[in-house]
């Protein structure tokens, strides 16, 4: 029996798919031209289809609820003709070719939009759906819509007045996927949305149901469905690790192209982590101090030069840091941290001396053990292997915790202060600026001078104003004059 | 009750109506004023407009299937405006001139312009479809109320060829612009109504008011009766009942001679309704009631020449059962022939830019087919 096959047209103007919503013909049923037989649904609108064939319903390629690709064939129809066993072939094929595509692959009778190409072919976003079978019809006998009679049920077709549900989710099978809704089979709410916006959440695979809508008045906003769809849908890769961007790697470009989102993982994570757990913890304050560091810079020079300190690197950070563990040991109220479930003030008696470093793979800590026992040639070393591994990417979780002081070196990037976040578990942050050359006075005169600029943040539970201060004074005291240490060391 | 819907025809105000729903005359001072003028319409031009009626539905049928077959792109139903149609249409000599909108199938029925040919814009195959000068109408034009200013440029050049107020019919000539009352609210109806008017211009705006523009009732188009619309401009507006063929033609032979003999443009209003879609890719039950279209459907204006016929006993089954007969075979027609509409050459597209031939188009043509030559059966393929 020669049969024809009716593929899914364009019943908008550039639409490419759309939902069968009820078969109005059954296998075997005998339909004419124009007869409809079926009902579809577009983002547009509900639509009836009329048979462009006179014949027998030989097979029906689409269930209910399902969505279909527009070309994708829906429905066989046998010739009227030949209710009987084929005929020779060649007899009605005038008929079957003066409808230009018949098989369902890739038809010519669409004209609207893009062709249509092989339906399984098609490559436009991944959603879950069911496709309509191509090829040999699996002679799927038509499902007559077992709707649960909770379900609103495809309204009859001559009843297009108000009542109509025009908003129906398909009835679970298809979109449901990874959203929970089943639960709500009788009082199924209205979901608002506009068709664009219906149109963009078939596609992405989104049941409206579940998305929460942020628009005025309850509506779903298309950003509500791209943002639904980003929690489920499967991101692709945007970049790699070796590219010129390596903030991109494992991302995946949003469906705008516009922005490329990220998962936090590894230093971002702990470092977000950190972050936010010490700035909504311990109430942070941040005082200042400027200070004259050319004597500083003098000794830098004479240590430089100094065959002790020929194989590590001296530098104003290093002076600094002594300074720190000098002023920490006049105030060693300072070295402490807050436990806040025994509800108890821990106090070292040691200094893990912590400094923030940039590396490829975003800020790490590490800090020096025992930094307090060190003299100034082995803590220029240990700074000086801490930043190589550092930088290197060699940092153990190992090297990082356990810190009970930090010195953030944003001076390096040519700043001259900021006022840092505290490294979880301390109780203070040193901030070292940039040291520039300023006129300052000196001895009663205008002189051109190393200056820099200090910030030093504490948590407030345990250290007041007063001692912040006065530990900051103290380390601007051995930058200012580095001989003081000897007074202090 | 929505506030915005249509009003019912029954109170509509200063409509003129010759037959009534149920196929009787109407009375009433309105209908005497216009009722000399179709008295001359006998048994078989009554035949002839119930004909075109029921052909442009037929049409309008058999496209809109076309379209959910996947044959056409898009197509815009004119189903409910038949009289309107038919009936202005009928009035029109050979030498005027139609500067038709999209939805004009009924004129175009009337004009002779060819079903296939009518629905080549729709399959995408072309952008127009026929040469206006074979039945004096214009391409379909879908830019919106844009047509009228043709049309009035049109009636500009009509008077300057002096074919206006001869008094000669055969050289008298009027130009006619459909539009609707959603277009009514486009600057360019408003520009081309200054113009038309200064100009005293022989054009007739015949604005069918189908009473949805899309899905925007045509209480949000206008707060004032449509037909009065010209009154500011300056013209003369009248209010017929769209769905009288009678009426329709009588409103507008009075707007032609109005043209003819110089005195200017002529605003008219055709009081329909749309019954089907605004086109294909829309849905009207999202935005209008079912009770709405049954009343409707009461006043179908093709039931109401039936009625109208079989009341004065000019029905005749045998000739009934042949209209019947030619719409079914121009549907099957429509059927084989759209399907068989093949594309256009690509080289078509230089067919129309000038009138004449033009230098730097065959240019262009000439490079445009080398390429073709050239990459043909690499693009085309690549392409599929």
């Amino acid at each position: 029996m020669s049969t024809q096959r009716f593929p899914l047209p364009d019943v908008g103007e550039g639409l490419t798919e759309a939902e069968i919503v009820e078969w109005k013909v059954a296998v075997g049923d005998t339909v004419a031209v124009n007869d409809v037989i079926v009902e579809i649904e577009t983002a547009k609108s509900l639509v009836e289809l009329p048979s462009p064939f006179a014949g027998t319903v030989v097979a029906l390629l689409a269930e209910e609820g399902t969505t279909v690709d527009v070309g994708t064939a829906i429905i066989e129809v046998g010739s009227a003709d030949a209710s009987a066993p084929d005929p020779a072939p060649g007899a009605p094929a005038d008929e079957a070719a003066s409808v230009g595509s018949t098989n369902g692959a890739g038809s010519g009778s669409v004209l609207v939009g893009y062709g249509t190409g092989d339906a399984a072919a098609g490559s436009r976003r991944r959603r879950r759906r069911t496709e309509a079978p191509e090829g040999p019809a699996p002679t799927t006998p038509p499902v007559p819509a077992p709707a649960p009679a909770a379900t609103p049920a495809p309204a009859p077709a001559k009843s297009p007045g108000i009542a109509k549900p025009m908003m129906s989710v398909p009835a679970a099978a298809d979109t449901a996927g990874a959203a929970p809704t089943g639960t709500t089979p009788a009082g199924r709410i209205r979901v608002l949305a506009k068709p664009p916006v219906r149109k963009l959440a078939k596609d992405l695979g989104v049941d409206l149901a579940s998305v929460q809508p942020t628009g005025p008045g309850g509506i779903v906003t298309r950003e509500d469905v791209v943002a639904r769809a980003e929690a489920a849908e499967p991101k692709t890769l945007a970049t790699y690790p070796d590219d010129d961007q390596p903030w991109l790697a494992s991302g995946s470009v949003t469906n705008d192209g516009r922005e490329t989102r990220v998962p936090v993982k590894s230093v971002r994570k702990r470092t977000a982590e950190a972050m936010v757990t010490s700035a909504f913890t311990a109430p942070h304050v941040t005082v200042f101090r400027t200070v004259d560091v050319t004597r500083t810079m003098k000794l830098v020079e004479k240590l430089k030069a100094d065959r002790d300190f020929a194989d590590v690197r001296v530098t104003p950070l290093l002076i600094a840091a002594k300074a720190a563990l000098l002023a920490i040991k006049r105030h060693p109220e300072i070295n402490a941290s807050w436990d806040d479930e025994a509800r108890e003030i821990v106090y070292k008696h040691y200094v893990n001396l912590g400094i923030a470093a940039a590396t490829p793979r975003g800020l790490v800590v590490p800090n020096v053990k025992d930094a307090h026992r060190h003299e100034l040639l082995p803590l220029a070393r240990a700074l000086g292997e801490l930043t190589a591994t550092a930088r290197a990417g060699r940092t153990s979780p190992a090297d990082m915790s356990g810190g009970t002081f930090t010195i953030t070196n944003v001076g390096v990037f040519g700043i001259d202060t900021g006022t840092p976040i505290l490294n979880p578990g301390e109780a203070a942050i040193l901030a070292f600026g940039a040291i520039r050359q300023q006129p300052w006075v000196h001895k009663g005169k205008i002189k051109p001078r190393w200056v820099t600029q200090l910030a030093l943040s504490f948590d407030h539970r345990l250290v007041d104003g007063e001692l912040g201060s006065r530990f900051l004074s103290d380390v601007a005291r051995v930058l200012e004059d580095p001989a003081h240490g000897l007074v202090w060391g | 009750m929505n506030p915005d819907a249509p009003q019912s025809a029954a109170a509509v105000e200063d409509l003129v109506q010759l037959v009534a729903p149920d196929g009787s005359r109407t009375d009433g001072p309105r209908a005497a004023a216009y009722r000399d003028r179709v008295a001359h319409i006998g048994t078989d031009e009554l035949r002839a407009m119930y004909r075109d009626m029921v052909l442009t539905r037929r049409f309008d049928d058999e496209s809109t299937a076309l379209q959910r077959q996947g044959e056409l792109g898009l197509y815009p139903q004119g189903r409910g405006q038949e009289a309107a149609q038919v009936g202005s249409a009928y009035a029109l000599r050979p030498q005027d001139f139609v500067f038709p909108s999209y939805r004009e199938h009924g004129v175009m029925q009337v004009r002779g312009v060819d079903a296939v040919d009518r629905l080549r814009i729709y399959r995408g195959t072309e952008h127009g479809g026929w040469d206006p000068a074979d039945h004096n109408v214009q391409l379909n034009t879908l830019v919106l109320g844009s047509q009228t200013l043709h049309a009035t440029g049109y009636a500009l050049g009509v008077q300057r060829d002096g074919l206006v107020g001869t008094g000669d019919p055969q050289r008298d000539t009027a130009v006619v612009t459909y539009f609707g009352d959603g277009a009514s609210s486009q600057g360019d109806v408003n520009e081309a109504l200054v113009f038309a008017a200064v100009n005293n211009a022989p054009v007739v705006f015949f604005c069918q008011n189908n009473q949805w523009a899309i899905s925007e009732p045509t209480s949000r188009q206008t707060r004032w009766p449509l037909y009065r619309r010209g009154e500011g401009f300056g013209i003369p507006g009248v209010r017929v009942d769209g769905n009288d063929v009678l009426a329709s033609y009588a409103v507008m032979t009075e707007a032609l001679e109005r043209a003819y003999a110089g005195d200017g443009p002529t605003f008219v209003e055709a009081y329909t309704y749309r019954m089907g879609a605004h086109t294909t890719s829309d849905d009207p039950t999202r935005y209008r009631e079912l009770a709405e279209e049954e009343e409707w459907a009461l006043r179908d204006p093709i039931d109401r020449l039936a009625a109208l016929l079989h009341a004065e006993g000019r029905w005749d089954d045998v000739w009934a059962a042949d209209v019947e007969a030619q719409a079914d075979a121009m549907a099957e027609r429509l059927r084989a022939e759209v399907r068989a509409i093949e594309d256009p050459s690509p080289a078509s597209m230089f067919d129309h830019v000038y009138a004449a031939g033009h230098a730097q188009v065959t240019v262009e043509r000439d490079w445009f087919e080398r390429y073709e030559s050239e990459t043909a059966g690499t693009t085309t393929e690549a392409a599929r």
